[in-house]
C-alpha cells in the first residue's frame, strides 16, 4: 500500500519530471539521428563528453547558459565526426557508435584529469537553481511537477515539442524523415541526402551532449569519471520504446524515470527485502523489457543502417 | 566526392591498414602529449620502453595481451556472423564467477583436471549469457546491441553484490572480493618471477583452433554466409537462427574464458576490478585484426603493449593514463576508415 | 528542323569508370513537343547518360545545354531547376508516407516555418484531373498499385514545372494495357510542349509511340533516326550489333506430374492474403510460363515453391509426395533448381568467393562434408568444370563474385542449380537486366533442361520472353492463376487484359494439354 501512496506524493512526480529529463535530451536526440537514417551508438561517449565540458566550462569561470552551449558545441563536433564515418564514407553505423563512445568516454576523462590534477575530492561548482514560472507555478498539483523545475528540464519540455513540430509541420522535417525512408527519394527532388544526415546527426548529437551537461550542471554540481552510466544506452532503447515519435518519447522517459523514481523510494523507504543492487540493476531491465514489449510492434525507418551511395540504387 | 569500389585489394593494402591506423592513433595522442607539456618523442620512448623495453615490461604485455586475445575473438567471430556482441564484458565475468563457484573448494580435483573444467563452466557461463539477448534477436527481433550492453551493467552489479554479500572473503579484511581459489586452480607461471602464465597457451592455442573453423569447417562457412548476406544464405537453406545461436555459444564461451583465465592466472580471486573494460577494448582488438582470428593475436599485443606502456609512460610524466583510451578509440576510428579504403577508392568530383 | 535551338542539347559526353567507356562521344538533341526513344541493351550505357543529364554523375567530357544555356555539371538541383524531371524504373518514393509528402519534398524552401500542404494537395489534384491521372493524394504509397506508383513520379516531376520528362524503362512493370494508357498520358503532354525520352529496349513501344530514336551500343551512339523511316527489325539488328541470337526450340512432351499445387494459399505476416485458392500443375519436360503484374503474389508463388513459405493451407506436392513444412534446404534434398529474383540480394553473397558461392546449396551434402570440414579438392575440381561448362568469367574460383557482371553472376546460379540435375526449376525473372546474348544462354539451357525431362516454372514480368519459351502460359492475378494457355493461340494483348483482372480466357485459347 505504501507503493500506492507513493504515487500520489506531487514530490515523487516533480522528482520523475527531473530524472527523465536527461533521457528526455538523449533520446530526442538520438530520435532525430535515427530518424534520418543514422544509428548514433557514440551517445554515451556524448553524453560524458556534454557532461564534462558544461562542467569544466562553467568551473573556469563561464556562465550556466554558455555551459549549456559549449556542451552543445562539443557534442556537435562528435556528431560531425559520427556523421564523416558513417554518411560520407558509410561506414558500419554501429562500430563508429561504438568507437566515438570510447573516444568520447577517454578523452573526457583525459582532460577532466589533466585540467585538474592531483584532485582527491571533486570540486563543486553551483548549479541551475529551480525556478518558479509565474502563474503557472502556482497551479495546484501541476504546477509543483513541472513548472519549479530546473530550466533546463523545462527547456527539455520545449524541446519536445519543437522537435515534434519541426519533424511533423516543417519542410525541413519532411525531408528528414524522407531521408530515414528512402534516401533516393529525397536525392531525386534535388535535395542531398548527405547534407540532411549530416545535418540531423550534429543536431542529434548537441541534444545528447545537452543532455549529458545536465547532469553536471543541473542534477548534480560536480562531475565524476563514468557518470553517464549506461543513460545511453537507455536513451536507444527508449527510442525504439517511443517508437520513432517525440510524444511518445516524452510519455516513455517519464514513465521509464517513474519507474526509477519509485525503485529509489522502495529502496529508501521499504525495509530491505532486496540487496540495493537489485534495485540498481531495474533501470537497466525496464530498458529490455520495453525493447521486447515494442519488438513486433514497432515501425523503424526503412533506411534505417542503410548507407547512402549516389548513383546506387 | 565518390566512392568507387575496387576490382582487388592488394595484400600490401591488407596489413598497412592496421598497420597506419596504430601509427595515426599514437600521432594524435601526440598532440594531446604537447598539450600537456612532454615531449612526445620522449613519451613514445618511455611507452615503448615501459611495455617491451625489458624482460618485466614484456610480461606484463603479454599478460595482459591473454584476456584481449580471448575477447578479441570473442569480437571477431560474433562480428563475422553480424551478431553485434557488445557484452563481452559481462560474459567475461559471469565467466570469471562460475570458476569462482566451482573453484573455491566445491571441487577437489588435480590440476589438469580441474583447470579445464573450469575453463568450461566458464564457457557456458558466457555462452549462456549472450543466448539469452540473441534468442531475442531471433524471435523477436530486438536489437541485440542495446541489450548485450545494457546486461553488462546488470552482470556488474551482480558481481558488485556477490563481492560485498554472499561472496565476500571474510579473510580479505574488508576489501570487497571474493574467496581465492584454490592452489589447484591457478595457472602455472610460464616465466618466474613474472605474472606471465599458462593461459597465453590457452589463447593462442584457442586462436589458431577459431582461425581453422572458419577458414576451413562447414560451420565457419555458414557463419560468414550469414554474415556477409543473411539473405542469401537464408534463401540457399542455411539454417540462419541456428547459425546465430551457434555463434552467439562459440562468442559467450570465449568471453567467458577470459574471465576464467584472468582469475586462475592473474588474480587469483574475484573482484570488481578484475577487468578494466577488456570486453570493450577486445571490439577494437577484433576491427584491428580483420576480424581474423591470427591477426588478433598481433593485434591484442599491440593495445595490451598500448595500455601498459601509457601505463608506466604516464606515470613517469604524470600524464593521465586515459592517453591509452584514447589511442585505442582512435585507433578503432581509424582502422574502419582504412579498412573502406581498401575496398572503395575515393574520387573527387 | 535545325534552326531553332534545341530544347536539350548534349555534344560529346564522354564517362569512363575505370577502364570501362560508358559512354563515348554522344551527341543528342531534343525538341519541344518531341518524344525520343532512347534503346540499348542492358549496359548500353543508357542509364550512365540519364544519370549524368541528371547530375548524379560528372560526365569526364563534353557539355550539356538546356534552351540554349549550359547546364552545371554533377548538380541534381540544377538539373531539376532548369526543368528536367525524371521518372526511375526503381520508383524513389517512401513507401510509408503519402503521396503528397512525396511530392512534396524539396519543393519548398527547407528553411519555411510550415509546409502548405493544402496548397499543394490542390494543386496535385488540378494536375491530375487534367492529365487524367487518378490518385489520391492523402493515400499512402505503400497502398498504390505499381501503375499509380509511376503516376505519382510523373505527377511528382509536373508538379515542378517540368519541360523534360525522361523515363527510364518506364513499362517494364505494367500491363501492355498500362503501357497503353502511359503512351496516351505522355501523348498529351508531349502535344502540351513536353520533351519526352523514354529508355527502352521493348521495339513494339519504340514503334508506336516515338517521333524519333536513338541507338547505344557499347556507350556509342550507333544509330539515329525518325522512327517513321525504320523498322523494327533494324532497330533490333543495330541494338545487338549483328544478327539476333537465335533459341533453338524444341517440341515438348510432356510427361508426369512433377510440382502439384491444389487450393493453396498462403499469407504474409500482416495477414495480408497473397496466394488465394491457386491450383498448378506443372509436368516433366515442359515450361509453364506465369505472367503477371508485379505484387499479384508471383514472388510468393516461387518462394513457396523454393521453401521459403513455411506456413500455408491446401496441397503441395512434388513428384507425387506431399510437402508439409517446406524449408529452402528441403526443397534442395527433393531436387528443385531454384534460380531468384534478385541475384545480387538473394542469389549470391557477394563477399564470398566463386568457389563459395558455387558451394553454397550443396556443402553439406556427402562429397563436400568430411566430418565438418569443407572438402577442399572435390570443391575445387568442381569449380572448375562448372566454370568451363557454362562459359562463366571470372577473375578465379577465389575472386568475390561481387566484382563479377551480371550475365556471369546469372550464369553462376544457373552452373549452381543445374549441377544439381533437379527434377523441378522455378525461375523467377531469369533475364532481367541482361545483355541479349546472355538472355539466349539462360533460355537455351532453360529449354534444354526441360526437354532432359525437368519441370521449369519461368515467373517473368516480360511477355515477349514466355512467349519465347513457355510452352504454356498461365496469367497470376492477385494470388490466383488463370487456366493454362497455349501461346500459340493467344497475343500479347488478350494476356494483358487477363493480367489487369478481365477473366473472361475464351475456350480458343486455353491449352490443349488438358
Amino acid at each position: 500500500m505504501d507503493l500506492l501512496l507513493i504515487l500520489f506524493e506531487t514530490g515523487f512526480w516533480a522528482a520523475t519530471v527531473r530524472m527523465a529529463t536527461p533521457l528526455l535530451f538523449g533520446t530526442l536526440g538520438e530520435l532525430i539521428c535515427e530518424r534520418a537514417g543514422v544509428l548514433n551508438l557514440g551517445i554515451e561517449g556524448i553524453m560524458a563528453a556534454g557532461c564534462m565540458a558544461g562542467w569544466t566550462w562553467v568551473y573556469f569561470g563561464g556562465d550556466l547558459w554558455t555551459g549549456v552551449l559549449f556542451a552543445a558545441f562539443v557534442g556537435a563536433c562528435f556528431g560531425l565526426l559520427h556523421a564523416i564515418f558513417t554518411v560520407h564514407l558509410g561506414l558500419s553505423q554501429h562500430v563508429t557508435g561504438l568507437g566515438i563512445t570510447m573516444l568520447g568516454a577517454a578523452l573526457s576523462s583525459f582532460v577532466f584529469r589533466m585540467l585538474l590534477p592531483n584532485i582527491t575530492t571533486p570540486p563543486k561548482i553551483i548549479p541551475f537553481a529551480p525556478v518558479k514560472i509565474p502563474v503557472l507555478s502556482d497551479i495546484p498539483v501541476v504546477g509543483e511537477i513541472l513548472f519549479r523545475q530546473s530550466p533546463m528540464t523545462m527547456l527539455a519540455l520545449v524541446a519536445v515539442v519543437a522537435v515534434a513540430y519541426v519533424l511533423k509541420k516543417t519542410p525541413a522535417g519532411l525531408a528528414l524523415c524522407m531521408t530515414g525512408e528512402n534516401p533516393s527519394a529525397v536525392e531525386s527532388q534535388g535535395l542531398s541526402v548527405f547534407a540532411i544526415r549530416t545535418t540531423a546527426v550534429v543536431i542529434g548529437s548537441a541534444f545528447m551532449a545537452v543532455g549529458g551537461a545536465f547532469l553536471t550542471l543541473s542534477a548534480f554540481d560536480a562531475f565524476y569519471i563514468g557518470m553517464v552510466n549506461g543513460r545511453g544506452w537507455i536513451c536507444i532503447a527508449l527510442v525504439v520504446f517511443a517508437s520513432w515519435n517525440p510524444g511518445k518519447a516524452l510519455v516513455g522517459t517519464l514513465i521509464f524515470a517513474a519507474f526509477d523514481a519509485l525503485q529509489m523510494r522502495v529502496q529508501q523507504q521499504t525495509a530491505v527485502a532486496l540487496p540495493y543492487q537489485f534495485y540498481l540493476m531495474m533501470p537497466y531491465i525496464f530498458s529490455i523489457v520495453a525493447l521486447i514489449v515494442m519488438s513486433r510492434r514497432s515501425a523503424y525507418p526503412k533506411a534505417l543502417l542503410v548507407p547512402f551511395r549516389k548513383g546506387e540504387r | 566526392m565518390r566512392l568507387e569500389p575496387r576490382a582487388h585489394t592488394s595484400m600490401a593494402m591488407t596489413i598497412l591498414v592496421p598497420v597506419g591506423a596504430a601509427a595515426l592513433a599514437l600521432m594524435s595522442c601526440s598532440v594531446l602529449i604537447l598539450w600537456a607539456g612532454a615531449s612526445p618523442f620522449l613519451a613514445l620512448t618511455l611507452l615503448v620502453k615501459g611495455s617491451l623495453g625489458s624482460v618485466f615490461a614484456l610480461s606484463e604485455t603479454l599478460t595482459r595481451t591473454i584476456p584481449l586475445i580471448f575477447t578479441g575473438l570473442a569480437a571477431a567471430v560474433a562480428f563475422r556472423a553480424k551478431l553485434w556482441n557488445i557484452g563481452a564484458e559481462g560474459q567475461f565475468y559471469l565467466g570469471a564467477c562460475a570458476a569462482t563457484w566451482l573453484g573455491t573448494g566445491a571441487i577437489d580435483l588435480p590440476p589438469p583436471l580441474l583447470i579445464p573444467l573450469l575453463f568450461a563452466a566458464g564457457a557456458i557461463a558466457g555462452g549462456l549469457w549472450l543466448l539469452g539477448p540473441t534468442l531475442l534477436k531471433t524471435r523477436l527481433a530486438v536489437d541485440e546491441v542495446v541489450t548485450t550492453l545494457l546486461l553488462n551493467f546488470v552482470v556488474l552489479l551482480f558481481v558488485n553484490w556477490l563481492v560485498f554479500g554472499p561472496w565476500k572473503d571474510p579473510m580479505a579484511m574488508g576489501w570487497p572480493q571474493a574467496e581465492p581459489v584454490v592452489d589447484a586452480a591457478l595457472l602455472p607461471p610460464l616465466v618466474a618471477k613474472t605474472r606471465l602464465h599458462g593461459g597465453l597457451l590457452i589463447a593462442v592455442f584457442a586462436a589458431v583452433l577459431f582461425w581453422v573453423v572458419m577458414k576451413y569447417t562447414t560451420w565457419g562457412y555458414e557463419i560468414r554466409a550469414v554474415g556477409n548476406n543473411q539473405a542469401g544464405a537464408t534463401f540457399a537453406g542455411i539454417p540462419i537462427d541456428r547459425v546465430v545461436i551457434r555463434t552467439a555459444l562459440l562468442s559467450g564461451g570465449i568471453a567467458g574464458c577470459a574471465g576464467v583465465s584472468e582469475l586462475l592466472g592473474v588474480k587469483g580471486y574475484l573482484t570488481l576490478d578484475l577487468s578494466p573494460g577488456f570486453g570493450y577494448s577486445g571490439i577494437v582488438v577484433a576491427m584491428l585484426a580483420g576480424l581474423h582470428p591470427l591477426g588478433v593475436l598481433l593485434s591484442a599485443l599491440f593495445i595490451a603493449a598500448l595500455s601498459i606502456g601509457a601505463d608506466s609512460m604516464s606515470r613517469a610524466l604524470n600524464i593521465s593514463n586515459y592517453i591509452a583510451d584514447i589511442a585505442t578509440a582512435i585507433s578503432l576510428l581509424a582502422v574502419l576508415a582504412g579498412m573502406m579504403l581498401t575496398r572503395y577508392r575515393i574520387r573527387f568530383r | 528542323m535545325g534552326e531553332a535551338t534545341p530544347l536539350l542539347s548534349l555534344r560529346g559526353i564522354t564517362k569512363r569508370f575505370g577502364a570501362l567507356v560508358a559512354n563515348d562521344d554522344i551527341d543528342l538533341d531534343l525538341q519541344r513537343g518531341e518524344m525520343l526513344a532512347l534503346l540499348g541493351e542492358n549496359g548500353a550505357g543508357k542509364t550512365t547518360l540519364m544519370n549524368i543529364l541528371f547530375g548524379h554523375y560528372t560526365a569526364d567530357e563534353g557539355s550539356i545545354e538546356i534552351d540554349g544555356a549550359p547546364l552545371p555539371p554533377g548538380s541534381p538541383k540544377a538539373a531539376l531547376g532548369a526543368g528536367l524531371g525524371m521518372v526511375h524504373q526503381h520508383f524513389t518514393l517512401a513507401d510509408n508516407m503519402s503521396v503528397v509528402d512525396n511530392i512534396m519534398v524539396g519543393v519548398e524552401p527547407l528553411t519555411r516555418f510550415r509546409r502548405n500542404t493544402a496548397a499543394a494537395v490542390a494543386k496535385i489534384r488540378a494536375l491530375a484531373e487534367r492529365y487524367e491521372m487518378d490518385v489520391s493524394p492523402y493515400s499512402l504509397v505503400k497502398h498504390l498499385s505499381v501503375g499509380q506508383r509511376q503516376r505519382v513520379e510523373i505527377l511528382k516531376a509536373l508538379y515542378r514545372h517540368t519541360r523534360i520528362l525522361i523515363l527510364d524503362e518506364p513499362t517494364a512493370v505494367l500491363t501492355p494495357q498500362e503501357s497503353d494508357h502511359l503512351f496516351a498520358t505522355l501523348r498529351l503532354l508531349v502535344d502540351q510542349g513536353l520533351a519526352i525520352i523514354f529508355i527502352t529496349h521493348k521495339l513494339r513501344e519504340v514503334m508506336a509511340a516515338s517521333d524519333r530514336c536513338l541507338v547505344l551500343r557499347h556507350g556509342k551512339v550507333v544509330f539515329a533516326c525518325r522512327t517513321a523511316t525504320t523498322s523494327s527489325e533494324q532497330l533490333a539488328r543495330r541494338m545487338v550489333g549483328g544478327e539476333l541470337p537465335e533459341v533453338r526450340r524444341i517440341a515438348a512432351t510432356p510427361g508426369d506430374p512433377l510440382l502439384e499445387l491444389g487450393g493453396l494459399s498462403a499469407e504474409n505476416d500482416h495477414g495480408y492474403q497473397l496466394l488465394d485458392h491457386l491450383d498448378l500443375t506443372v509436368n516433366a519436360g515442359e515450361i509453364v510460363g506465369i505472367a503477371g503484374v508485379s505484387g499479384n503474389g508471383q514472388s510468393q508463388l516461387a518462394d513457396l515453391v523454393s521453401g521459403m513459405i513455411a506456413d500455408f493451407s491446401g496441397t503441395f506436392m512434388l513428384a507425387g509426395a506431399p510437402i508439409e513444412k517446406p524449408s529452402p534446404r528441403q526443397m534442395v534434398r527433393r531436387g528443385v533448381g531454384r534460380i531468384p529474383e534478385d541475384r545480387t540480394a538473394t542469389g549470391l553473397i557477394g563477399d564470398m568467393t566463386v568457389l563459395e558461392n558455387l558451394a553454397l546449396e550443396s556443402y553439406w551434402k556427402r562429397g563436400f562434408n568430411r566430418l565438418g570440414f569443407l572438402a577442399a579438392v572435390p570443391l575445387r575440381q568442381r569449380t572448375a568444370e562448372l566454370l568451363g561448362r557454362f562459359d562463366i568469367r571470372c577473375a578465379g574460383a577465389d575472386a568475390p563474385v561481387r566484382t563479377m557482371s551480371g550475365g556471369n553472376m546469372q550464369k553462376l546460379i544457373l552452373a549452381r542449380v543445374l549441377a544439381e540435375r533437379p527434377i523441378l526449376i522455378v525461375a523467377n525473372q531469369p533475364t532481367w537486366g541482361l545483355d541479349v546474348g546472355a538472355t539466349a544462354f539462360v533460355h537455351q539451357r532453360l529449354i534444354e533442361a526441360s526437354r532432359e525431362g525437368a519441370g521449369v516454372l519461368l515467373i517473368s514480368e516480360d511477355l515477349d520472353e514466355l512467349f519465347a519459351i513457355a510452352d504454356t502460359i498461365q496469367v497470376m492475378y492477385q494470388g490466383t492463376l488463370s487456366p493454362p494457355i497455349d501461346p500459340a493461340r493467344t497475343n500479347a494483348a488478350e494476356i494483358g487484359l487477363a493480367m489487369s483482372g478481365q477473366r473472361d480466357i475464351s475456350q480458343a485459347m486455353i491449352s490443349a494439354r488438358d
